[in-house]
Parts: structure tokens; C-alpha cells; sequence
């Protein structure tokens, strides 16, 4: 293949993987920022998500467009209400301690793998995406609905932006995250916000992961990959800063895509793990951050 | 606080002895069930199998462990092995080469087993043959590991059911080369087992008249596709794809995708689809396509009597699917090694008049005595010359063409096309 359908490709596939990052890494570093936790099984709510929307298409049958747009809502419905219980009988019980609650949400990790392992089994599950079309470019063929989540992905990262800051409970988070104390003594339920971030960074995985499946299908280890690379844009990005979140979400996905079709994807990640040490080094705040944190 | 710390632990102590006595109780009263009924029938043969339950074989893992049960349950109702009954033993080793090693020394001290197989895997599989070898207690691997044929195993490892990765692709590779395409890119996953099948493919591929252009090899815990379709060559006539873990249907659709029904022709090996509804949607591309199978998923594919009488006992449908839950499909290509391996212990242990594991040089020796294997209720695959000093069993392999959305068998290979010249010689070495 030429180098200018290389480049196409690599674009096309660097953009939907880093608006798939995106997405996930948002939840990731809305819930570091806001409550100063690491939630190792973040995951595993993408996978959550992926399962339960090939686990709604099979029970409501007719259509695959209908079954995914339940999916859409319900998924990330019930990924939020076991973010919720999560939050209330386990991390509120270890006082939100950061070392403990890594330990906590590895915990989480093993319960929802296993769980999904024995209940759904070992084998992938193939969902069919709700609308199909394949671009034929002279080079290769290319799934249109890769890039229906790119359109999907940016909208909600917009809605997101949206409820941080324009509405009262974005308003309540954006203070916790400054100074959870402060922020009490003002009269802001930080218990309640803290329930609130946690089930709303879940319902970000959770979305990411159904949007995910009919490109990946749904396997109950499919969460690792999400987890390393959310780390990645979570620690390049600055932990916690949203913009930065966002800005290393498209550097690394973009970057990836481009080594990966270019060169080699064992390379693209070689230099993503490489560039997060660099920043460690350099900017320890994180990209978009002057002064370290 | 503190008086409380201690309640707790006096209670915890009390619950302990609580549940050690019960725990003896119950195991007493169940010991004196189940002696008379044992003895009646003769101590049972502990035979290990070690499972691929999780981790990115658990696919496999699922259907080894049903097969084996639904062996162990067919032989026992046939009277067990020379009057004694199988008990048998799962352990996970979650598709990790460390953790293999562990479940060997766990059969061997804690459950005292007196053989063991099971391991699919080929960096699992030699793993395990490591340890059973420093052990000394026999396995049965059910995998397709050439490196026990070229001597890089020991004495004590045997691979009677599945015929290796360079036979199949030496039995294979005149047909791929004659009737798909002469210049060929291959698709492999990153480890041994893909190393494998590059270089006997490339070797024989040539030998054969063809080429192979590039190589590509992906992890087998890779889950996006398309980036590494670029490096496929212009003027690529065929690619020759074997793929294994969670992401190979996804694998097969990017591909289908890619190439919008215009590209090569496609060759493959089933592990690229096993567990997979070959009519799952985004398929459809495949029609046409052409696999390897170690046995044939379909029933029409084989229609013997023997094939028959194990598909029903292990409960599959003649689409290869659990007849219990038509979604469950099965990984029916690998899937009968571990039956096979289970008539081969038994033909072992009866031919040898083993006992107990003092006997273990002379299982070894009745079945390195072996010649063949034939064709019956206990090897239904087919019948397999086994040479005794690379302790290696040969047999038939099966290319299907994909068909309406099933696979229908067009060319099955003889046992010689299979066969290759090897130097090992276990039977040199010391028990």
C-alpha cells in the first residue's frame, strides 16, 4: 500500500481510538479529580457495559437498532447504580483512603471479571452495529459505524463538559475537586457528590463500553486494555485535569493509530508507555500544567 | 477497642473449632459411604486435568473440561479402567505458563494423581512438560506442540490425540499452494505456536512451489485489527491465517471489512474461528474461504458411527454447538485430544497392568510400544500411526470450504502426508 491510503488509514483508526479513549479516560480522571482515588477497575466498567449491552440486544431481540439504543440507556444505567453500591458498601467503609482504595478497587476488578466469567462464560460475544455501512475507499474498506462513535464520543464528552460546567452538581463537583473541606463547610453534600462522580465516571466506561462492542465484541477480559491506555492519557494528561485528559487522549490515540499502521503496534506501545515516564520526568503536573503538581 | 479486638477473636476461634469438627463429622461420615462402594469396584485411577478455565484459552478450557468429564463418564460406565473407576481431578492454570508449572506440582503432591493432561497452549504446554519431567509423573498433552516431536521435552510427556503443528501444516500446504494462491502472506499470533507455523509453512510452502511475501504477527491479546492490515503486500494472491484468543472473531470481521469482498483468497486455520458461529454476523465475507480442521465441527464432515457415539456423549449437535444451548459452539477441532488422551491412559494402564505409581516406567514403556492407534469409540478423530521414540501420534487432517454459513469438509489429507523426519528418541533416556 502507498503511503498516502497508509496515512488515511492510520488517520481514520487513530481517531476512533482516541475518541474511544477519550471517553473512557474521562471517567477515569473525573473520579481521580474529584475524589482523589485511583479506581483500578475502570475497566472492568467498560466491560461491564459491553457485556450488558450484548446481554440486552439478546433479550430484547427485534432489531438490532432498537436492542442498542436500550443498550445506550440501560447499560450505563445499572453500571452507575453498582458504582453507587460500590461506592457505598466499600470505599466509604475504607474513608476513601487513596492506598486502600487501590487495593479496594482491585478487589472490584477480580468480583466483575469472575462474575461476568461465571455467569456469560468464556467466549466473545458478538453484538451487530445498529447501523452498517461499509466505505469502500480504492485502498481498503472501512466500517462506517467506527466513525458513527467518533460522532458519539465527542457528543457525550460535550455533555459531560456541558453538566460540569453549566449546571449546579457540576458546579458542587468542580468545588470538591478544589477543596473537598472548603466545599462542605458551604453547604455542598460531598458524600452525595462523591456517590455522584463515582456513578458518573461509571456510566462513562459503561458507554464507552457499548459503543465498543459490535468494533470488539464483549469478553470478560477485554478491560485491561481500556485500563493501561486510560492510565496513560490520565497521567500525560495531568491527573484530575480534564482538559489535559482530553488533549492527551487525542495526542496518544492519534500517535498510536499513526505508529501502529506506519511502523509497528508493538512500537506505538513501547512509545506511549515511554512518553508517560518522559512527562513524569519533565512535567510531572502533566502536559497542560505549568507548575507541578 | 481493645476488649473488642479480642471478643472477635474468641469468637473466631470457637467458629474455627465449630467448623473443623463438622468438617470431620462430615468427611468421616462420608468416608464410610463411599469405601464398601470403592472397594467393590477397586481404588479409583486419580488421573489430573489441567485446564485452560480462564485466561485467553478459556474458550478452550470450557470444552476440555465437558469432554473430559463426558470421557470419565463413559468409561466408567463401561467398568473404568481394567475394573477400577476414574476420579477425576480439575485444576486452572489460567492459560499461564507459570501457573502451569504450579498445577503439575499441586497434582502431584497435594491430589497425588497418577497421570495427568490436559494443556493446550504451546508456552503452557512446555511448561508443564518441565515440571512433570523433574516430577516424574506422566502428562498427556493436548495440544499441537511440535516441540515434543523434536525432542525438547522428556521422557515422561506424550501427545497422542492431536497431531502437531508441522505436520498439519505439512499435510496442508501442497493444497494451499495448489488451489489458493502461490504467494502467500501469513497472519500469526506472537508466540511459539505462531513462530511455528511461519517457519514449517514458509519451508514447505516452498517446497511446494509457492512463496511466502511477509509475515505478520499479532499478540494473541490484541483486540483492533485493521492497523496491521497495511503490511499485507501487493500482489498478495492468498493469506494464511491462524489466529487464537478472545479477539478472533473480530479478527476475521476487520479483515472481511478491509478487504470488501476484493482481496486475496483466504486460507485459515480453524483456531482463527474455534467457538465461533461461523454464520455470526459480518461473516458473510468468508463464503467461499477455506479452513483447516483437526476434526470436523459438522457431523457430515465425518458421518462414522464412532464420531457419532462421541459427539452424543459429549452432548454436541451436528452443527458442533452444545445441544443443550445451541449458542455454545464448540472448539471441536482440539477438543478431542483430551477424550483420545483419556482411551490412551487406559489402553496404557491395561496393557502395562499398572497399579500405582511404582508402575509408571511400565505405562511409559506400553505406550511408547504403540504403533497405532485405530479408528474406534475411543479415538473417533481417525487412526494415527504413533511413533513411539517422539512419543507423537500423526493422523488425518480435514479442509473445509465455508458453505451457506456451515463448513463442509472437500478434502481430507492421509496420515503419511503428515509425517515428517524426526531424530528424537525418548526412549534413550532414563526414567
Amino acid at each position: 500500500m502507498d503511503i498516502g491510503p497508509k496515512i488515511l488509514l492510520a488517520l481514520l483508526e487513530g481517531t476512533v481510538g482516541a475518541s474511544v479513549l477519550a471517553l473512557t479516560a474521562l471517567g477515569l480522571s473525573l473520579v481521580f479529580g474529584v475524589m482523589r482515588i485511583i479506581n483500578i477497575a475502570h475497566g472492568e466498567l467498560v466491560m461491564l457495559g459491553a457485556i450488558l449491552a450484548w446481554a440486552i440486544v439478546q433479550y430484547i431481540g427485534g432489531g438490532a437498532l432498537i436492542g442498542f439504543l436500550a443498550a445506550l440507556l440501560v447499560a450505563p444505567l445499572i453500571v452507575g447504580g453498582f458504582a453507587i453500591a460500590a461506592d457505598w458498601l466499600v470505599l466509604r467503609r475504607v474513608g476513601y483512603d487513596p492506598e486502600r482504595t487501590i487495593v479496594a478497587t482491585m478487589g472490584l476488578l477480580f468480583l466483575a471479571q469472575q462474575t461476568v466469567l461465571m455467569t456469560f462464560g468464556p467466549d466473545a460475544k458478538p453484538v451487530e452495529p445498529p447501523l452498517y455501512f461499509r466505505i469502500n475507499f480504492p485502498w481498503f474498506g472501512y466500517s462506517g459505524y467506527k466513525l458513527i462513535v467518533v460522532a458519539a464520543a465527542i457528543l457525550l464528552i460535550a455533555a459531560t463538559w456541558f453538566i460540569l460546567s453549566r449546571t449546579r452538581m457540576g458546579l458542587y463537583m468542580r468545588a470538591t475537586q478544589m477543596d473537598s473541606e472548603i466545599a462542605q463547610t458551604f453547604g455542598v453534600p460531598v458524600r452525595q457528590i462523591y456517590a455522584t462522580v463515582f456513578a458518573l465516571g461509571a456510566a462513562l466506561a459503561a458507554l464507552a463500553g457499548v459503543l465498543v462492542v459490535p468494533i470488539q465484541q464483549a469478553h470478560y477480559l477485554m478491560g485491561a486494555d481500556p485500563l493501561l491506555l486510560s492510565f496513560i492519557v490520565v497521567i500525560v494528561g495531568g491527573l484530575g485535569n480534564l482538559r489535559g485528559t482530553m488533549l492527551a487522549a487525542t495526542v496518544i490515540g492519534i500517535g498510536e493509530g499513526m505508529i501502529s499502521v506506519l511502523l509497528s503496534p508493538t512500537l506505538a506501545k513501547i512509545v506511549a508507555t515511554l512518553l508517560v515516564a518522559l512527562v513524569l520526568i519533565v512535567r510531572p503536573g502533566g502536559l497542560t500544567r505549568e507548575e507541578p503538581a | 477497642m481493645s476488649n473488642d479486638t479480642r471478643g472477635t477473636s474468641y469468637a473466631g476461634t470457637r467458629t474455627l473449632i465449630n467448623r473443623r469438627s463438622v468438617l470431620i463429622a462430615a468427611g468421616a461420615s462420608l468416608a464410610s459411604g463411599f469405601i464398601p462402594s470403592a472397594l467393590a469396584q477397586g481404588a479409583p485411577i486419580r488421573i489430573g486435568l489441567q485446564a485452560h478455565l480462564t485466561g485467553i484459552g478459556a474458550s478452550y478450557g470450557h470444552w476440555y473440561d465437558k469432554v473430559s468429564k463426558a470421557a470419565v463418564k463413559t468409561i466408567n460406565d463401561a467398568g473404568g479402567i481394567g475394573g477400577r473407576p476414574i476420579e477425576l481431578i480439575v485444576e486452572d492454570d489460567a492459560t499461564d505458563a507459570k501457573r502451569a508449572s504450579e498445577v503439575i506440582e499441586k497434582f502431584a503432591t497435594q491430589h497425588q494423581v497418577d497421570f495427568v493432561f490436559g494443556p493446550l497452549f504451546s508456552h503452557v504446554a512446555a511448561s508443564s512438560a518441565a515440571r512433570a519431567g523433574e516430577l516424574k509423573l506422566p502428562l498427556l498433552v493436548a495440544s499441537e506442540t511440535s516441540e515434543l516431536a523434536a525432542g525438547n521435552f522428556n521422557r515422561y510427556v506424550f501427545q497422542v490425540g492431536n497431531t502437531n503443528v508441522r505436520s498439519q501444516v505439512t499435510a496442508v500446504s501442497p493444497w494451499i499452494v495448489g488451489n489458493v494462491g502461490k504467494k502467500i502472506t501469513m497472519i500469526v499470533p506472537d508466540y511459539v505456536f505462531g513462530y511455528e507455523h511461519r517457519d514449517v509453512f514458509t519451508e514447505t510452502a516452498k517446497k511446494a512451489g509457492g512463496e511466502v511475501s511477509a509475515v505478520i504477527a499479532i499478540s494473541p491479546a490484541e483486540t483492533s485489527f485493521t492497523k496491521y492490515f497495511s503490511q499485507i503486500p501487493q500482489g498478495t494472491e492468498a493469506i494464511y491465517h491462524v489466529m487464537v484468543g478472545p479477539g478472533v472473531l473480530t479478527f476475521v470481521r476487520e479483515l472481511g471489512e478491509y478487504f470488501s469482498g476484493k482481496g486475496p483468497k483466504l486460507f485459515g486455520f480453524i483456531d482463527s474461528l474455534e467457538a465461533v458461529d461461523i454464520a455470526s454476523p459480518g461473516l458473510e465475507f468468508l463464503e467461499g474461504s477455506h479452513l483447516w480442521e483437526g476434526f470436523p465441527r459438522y457431523a457430515e464432515g465425518l458421518p462414522t458411527e464412532f464420531a457419532k457415539n462421541y459427539r452424543t456423549a459429549v452432548g454436541i449437535d451436528d452443527n458442533g454447538a452444545d445441544a443443550a444451548n445451541p449458542g455454545d459452539i464448540s472448539t471441536a477441532s482440539h477438543m478431542f485430544g483430551c477424550w483420545e488422551s483419556l482411551y490412551a491412559i487406559k489402553q496404557g494402564v491395561e496393557a502395562s497392568g499398572y497399579k500405582d505409581n511404582k508402575d509408571k516406567a511400565k505405562f511409559i514403556e506400553a505406550l511408547e510400544a504403540v504403533t497405532s492407534f485405530d479408528e474406534s469409540d475411543a479415538y473417533p478423530q481417525g487412526t494415527k500411526t504413533f511413533i513411539g521414540k517422539t512419543h507423537q501420534s500423526f493422523g488425518r487432517q480435514f479442509i473445509s470450504r465455508v458453505e451457506g454459513g456451515k463448513l463442509t469438509v472437500v478434502h481430507t489429507t492421509k496420515i503419511e502426508d503428515s509425517m515428517y523426519e524426526t531424530t528424537a528418541d525418548y526412549t534413550s533416556q532414563p526414567f
